[in-house]
């Protein structure tokens, strides 16, 4: 008889903590690279060239920004409450990372001893209302940052950035209980794996995912909806007394958003992990489950990469908003036009289970 | 009211249609427009691996000349300094020995001669001032260094190759100067 350790399935736990991980540093490498890609992206749309001195092509740019962040002077302002201003960027970053825990990267990887590693850290039965919860606390972070700057034009901005959160988060939820009226399940894996067999549920949702889309872009504090974080309007918004690293965190925590706002999107309405054009089950009968999990993989980034190419032109063609526009098309306009989706959607749902007649 | 002239443009202050209202066919061409510049030639030139041209008569880094054989052309003269308007250059005087003919043009050259980099303003009347043809100034920018020391050139700095020792380098150095 041998003796087991607690009786938790250690190799569960191990294999958890290894994806965790991963996942981490690839959300903070592709984050760095984001940097780079926008800088890039930017400029051939300006007509000129971007960084291409640090490295071959620029390449290392975002290593040198990092560096250059970590070498700066810490000023933490004498008169803000030492605590939270510390708290402030912590916050952001931890909800921008919470996110990716359920989001299904892959399929499952089986190993060489016949156990399979599913590539999701984690398959709530609730995914997407975690994943709502915890953007809602992403507002703790701007406003935290912005109160413990002891700084009026900061505190002006963090509550404009808080109200402006807020109200699209309300659209963005509409939006998805119309998906969910399709889906019938929560759980991101479920929806990746109905969307394997018939069409992709942007062809099904296209308003919704209209509305989805917007409602991302006000969550990340991307233009056209960036007014808290602007530098002319609101003198550089919540971060302005930030230096640093704090800084940085700040602004790569809008970067890993983003990242993990694309992911969200290319699961609910592209598939996610899905190769297009290609019989998965077939393609895993015939070339190995690991392979099969591996272009996966690599398919959800190509999704992924091409929402964030989306997300970096449309900065740097539209002028960002208005404070009074971009409440009047949160609630006036978003709101309205989610409920219209939800009730179209539940109509043409109950039709179809009544076969088509009234 | 009358305007005073007929220039004036009348705003079309029109209602938006149900299209414009929509915002997004009007973002989808502003993004239509952007993706094309993407793909357009940029007119960036990569400096320092590709320089633009310079004209001939472009004021760059000074030159001490020499003559075909190879002497120096400066006498030391001291006009180039009168004429500088920022006291940028300075010089001494020497007496040329008897074995020296080869090296020297005249009896009297400069043994040292100085010019404060930081000082010029490269207006270029050092070059309209000089009797000999002995300094002028060439295509070449003023590199970049981490030091006001640096920044004094001397002799040997603005000194042009010698033309029987280093022809390419003295071809290279007159550059496209249109003067003989």
């Amino acid at each position: 008889m041998h003796l087991t350790l607690l009786a938790l399935d250690w190799a569960l736990i191990l294999e958890k903590l290894i994806l965790i991980a991963i996942i981490v540093s690839l959300s903070l490498l592709v984050a760095m690279y984001e940097t780079y890609a926008e800088r890039k992206i930017a400029a051939f749309i300006q007509d000129r060239r971007g960084p291409n001195r640090a490295g071959p092509f620029g390449i290392l740019q975002p290593v040198a920004d990092g560096l250059k962040l970590f070498m700066k002077e810490e000023i933490i302002p004498l008169s803000s409450s030492r605590f939270l201003f510390i708290l402030g960027p912590g916050l952001a970053m931890l909800t921008a990372m919470m996110t990716s825990a359920v989001v299904p990267w892959s399929s499952h990887l089986e190993l060489w001893n016949g156990r399979t590693v599913d590539l999701q850290i984690a398959d709530v039965n609730i995914g997407i209302l975690y994943i709502f919860g915890v953007v809602s606390m992403g507002v703790y972070g701007v406003m935290i940052g912005g109160w413990a700057s002891n700084n009026k034009f900061s505190l002006l901005a963090a509550i404009r950035g808080a109200s402006q959160i807020i109200s699209y988060e309300l659209a963005m939820g509409l939006s998805l209980i119309a998906l969910l009226m399709l889906t019938g399940s929560l759980s991101l894996k479920t929806i990746v794996e109905q969307q394997q067999d018939s069409w992709y549920y942007v062809v099904y949702q296209p308003l919704g995912f209209i509305i989805f889309l917007v409602c991302a872009f006000a969550e990340c504090n991307r233009t056209p909806f960036d007014l808290s974080e602007a530098e002319s309007e609101l003198n550089f918004g919540y971060h302005q007394e930030y230096s640093s690293m704090k800084l940085g965190f700040y602004l790569f925590a809008e970067y890993v958003n983003m990242f993990i706002s694309s992911a969200v999107m290319a699961t609910l309405f592209f598939g996610g992990y899905d190769i297009p054009f290609v019989n998965d089950a077939a393609f895993g009968q015939q070339h190995g489950q690991n392979w099969l999990a591996i272009l996966q993989g690599l398919s959800l980034f190509i999704k992924v990469a091409f929402f964030i190419f989306l997300f970096i032109w449309v900065r740097w063609t539209i002028p960002r908003f208005r404070y009074d526009q971009l409440m009047r098309l949160g609630w006036k306009g978003l709101i309205p036009l989610a409920l219209l989706n939800m009730i179209i959607t539940g109509f043409i749902v109950l039709l179809k289970q009544n076969h088509w007649h009234f | 009211m009358q305007s005073l002239t007929n220039r004036a443009k009348t705003v079309e202050r029109k209602p938006m249609t149900v299209w414009e209202r929509m915002y997004l066919p009007a973002i989808a061409k502003g993004m239509s427009i952007t993706l094309g510049h993407i793909f357009k030639k940029k007119p960036t030139i990569n400096y320092p691996e590709k320089t633009r041209p310079f004209s001939p008569v472009f004021r760059g880094l000074h030159v001490l000349n020499r003559d075909e054989e190879g002497r120096e052309r400066c006498t030391a003269c001291g006009l180039c300094a009168v004429a500088c308007p920022a006291e940028a250059i300075t010089m001494e005087a020497a007496e040329r020995l008897p074995g020296e003919e080869k090296l020297y043009r005249e009896e009297k050259y400069a043994v040292k001669y100085e010019i404060n980099m930081l000082r010029c303003i490269f207006c270029g009347l050092c070059e309209e001032a000089c009797p000999k043809d002995a300094i002028y100034l060439s295509e070449t920018f003023t590199p970049a260094n981490y030091n006001r020391q640096s920044f004094i050139y001397g002799k040997k700095d603005l000194l042009i190759p010698d033309p029987r020792l280093q022809p390419e380098e003295y071809a290279k150095a007159k550059g496209l100067r249109v003067k003989e």
